[in-house]
């Protein structure tokens, strides 16, 4: 078994949810994996499933070539999971909570205390080291727990959903963290709400939604079967809207969709936005909004699905800082 | 690292909290002196006669009572770990699976020994003395733990099905109110009116009482120690499978 995680029809049913219903996946040694989908795909599930806290129905998944049932203390030597949540005691300093781990896991006091020291320094936390983690922020807090993950220095690492409810800055420090790990080898599962992400970490990306893949590929091919990019425009007057719909199907050559006072539709081509300004100046119509964005994990949705995603916007997630 | 010692490393873990949640260390230290005092000085006369006589009787009391109310702190506590992810972090490292919960009953216990020896002694400071040999102190704190290791198997199951800490200390609470004050610890059992003296009577926590003052001041030993560890023994027999049952249902679902 060649490769570092592997899953074969995985099946979760919670009650009357079916969380997985049928999942493959296989993460080649020393990559980054991305498993991409909207609040509720299954992702923490899946996770759970293959760092052994959760059984399966169904189906198998074997984690460096162990079976995450049969030989589940094998592998949860073999692993690092930061959960959804940060999971550190907020009573302890991050320094007691380094040194638990590292003690549970049959390092000497002394080692213990070295090992903690050296994490707190990478992570950027000596500052904080010696307060109780209820008063750190969430970003120190993801970052406290994303060590905690790494004491044993795991050669396969789960990341669920990382940098949920972070402000960009600490989710771009959280990124550089992780592609130093990746650097030094470490096999990367991560879950994310946001193509962003996946599409700046991870080598291969699978997208659930309701507990099934609906696609997979890397970064690249999957934006190329969306079209890369969107073309946003509110007119500053609603009724406008008319007027402002059959100028953008007409230059960008497909009608767009309306959402609320809103147009939005695929746009590869960046010259289309000077085109669209021009012919709306032409008819006085002022834009409220204009806007080329990349495409979103919500565009992934439309295009695959035929349906929006619901991702959780980053304010709304319970793990913000105090 | 043995199981045992990763045991004794959780239940570090659970003690160091105090040291930085002095709240919880108030709780369970300057609350059994107070009410140790309130008793002493408002109900002493009354019902011996004066604080001194009292003090005999309410000192074990008091030591039982709080007892049984620290046991909440296992439930309170395994339902943080629980709830803030901290027990899956547990579970996912290459250690025994019953040590996180064998962990925090054992560093229960050491809360326990802390409690009753500090009553023993601010109970000395008011003029308490021994009048039994001193070797009673030591059989009263293995009959108090080993039915403080029983009460924390009930504890776990409500730290299992409560939705948070919080319900876990209020379910607690009210739970234990009832069970503390119907019982010998603050008033001798022949002052209390017939129909409820054969419920207080076979209260475990009267008979841990009882137990306990002859242990220290002389008197009938045996039989209330005896079925006192009957007691132990039945909550145990009934309540550590279920709150493991419970417990295991809990993780296999979430
Ligand atoms: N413990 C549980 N009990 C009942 N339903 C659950 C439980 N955990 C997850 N679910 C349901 O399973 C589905 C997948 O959940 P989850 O794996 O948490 O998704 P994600 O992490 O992608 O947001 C959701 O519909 C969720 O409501
Ligand atoms: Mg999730």
């Amino acid at each position: 078994m060649d490769d570092a995680i592997r899953a074969e029809g995985l099946v979760k049913q919670f009650g009357a949810t079916r969380a997985l219903d049928g999942i493959d996946l296989s993460v080649p040694r020393g990559t980054v994996f991305g498993l991409l989908g909207p609040n509720g795909a299954g992702k923490t599930t899946a996770v759970r499933i293959l760092a052994t806290l959760l059984a399966p129905d169904a189906g198998q998944a074997w984690v460096d070539g162990f079976d995450v049932v049969t030989e589940a203390a094998t592998v949860r030597s073999r692993i690092g999971l930061t959960g959804q949540y940060a999971s550190v005691d907020e009573k302890l300093t991050g320094r007691e909570n380094l040194i638990l781990i590292a003690r549970l896991l049959g390092f000497s006091r002394r080692d213990a205390r070295a090992r903690a020291g050296e994490l707190l320094a990478e992570f950027g936390l000596e500052d904080a080291a010696h307060r109780p983690v209820q008063t750190y922020s969430g970003g120190m807090r993801r970052r406290l727990d994303l060590a905690a993950s790494l004491v044993g220095q795991p050669r396969i690492l789960f990341l669920d959903e990382p940098t949920t409810g972070l402000d960009p800055r600490a989710r771009l420090d959280l990124w550089n963290l992780i592609r130093q790990l990746v650097a030094q080898g470490t096999t990367v599962l991560l879950t994310t709400q946001y193509l962003e992400e996946a599409d700046s970490l991870a080598d291969e990306i699978v997208v659930i939604d309701q507990g099934r893949v609906i696609a997979s590929g890397t970064s690249d091919q999957l934006k190329a079967r969306i079209g890369g990019q969107t073309l946003v425009l509110a007119p500053e007057q609603e009724s406008d809207l008319a007027t402002a719909l059959s100028i953008v199907t007409e230059i960008v050559g497909r009608e767009p969709e309306v959402d609320g006072a809103r147009l939005q539709v695929p746009a590869s081509d960046p010259a289309l936005v000077p085109a669209v300004v021009r012919r709306l100046d032409e008819s006085g119509i002022v834009a409220r909004e204009l806007t080329l964005r990349g495409a979103s994990l919500d565009d992934v949705f439309l295009t695959l699905t035929g349906r929006h995603a619901s991702v959780e916007t980053p304010a709304d997630d319970a793990e913000v800082a105090p | 690292m043995s199981s045992l010692q990763q045991t004794l490393t959780l239940a570090w873990r659970s003690l160091l909290q105090l040291r930085r949640n002095p709240w919880e260390l108030m709780d369970f230290s300057i609350q059994p002196i107070l009410f140790l005092l309130l008793f002493l000085y408002v109900f002493g006369g009354a019902v011996a006669g004066s604080t001194a006589a009292y003090l005999d009787f309410i000192l074990p009391g008091v030591i039982v009572m709080n007892l049984v109310f620290v046991t909440v702190y296992v439930g309170h506590g395994l339902n943080t770990d629980l709830t803030r992810g901290v027990f899956d972090r547990f579970r996912a490292l290459p250690i025994a699976r019953w040590s996180p919960l064998a962990g925090r009953i054992l560093a229960d216990m050491v809360k326990q020994a802390w409690c009753v020896l500090l009553l023993l002694v601010v109970g000395f400071l008011l003029g308490f003395r021994l009048g039994a040999p001193v070797s009673g102190v030591l059989v009263m704190l293995a009959l108090l733990l080993v039915f403080a290791f029983a009460m924390s198997w009930i504890m776990v199951l409500v730290g299992v099905v409560a939705r948070d800490p919080e319900h876990v200390q209020l379910f607690g609470f009210t739970a234990l109110f009832p069970v503390t004050f119907l019982s010998n610890v603050f008033v001798p059992l022949d002052t209390l009116p017939p129909f409820i003296r054969a419920v207080v009577a076979a209260n475990p926590v009267s008979l841990l009482a009882e137990a306990s003052r002859g242990l220290l001041s002389g008197g009938p030993v045996l039989e209330p120690a005896l079925w006192s560890l009957v007691w132990a023994g039945t909550i145990t027999v009934v309540f550590a499978p279920l709150s493991l049952w419970a417990l295991n249902r809990r993780l296999a679902r979430s």
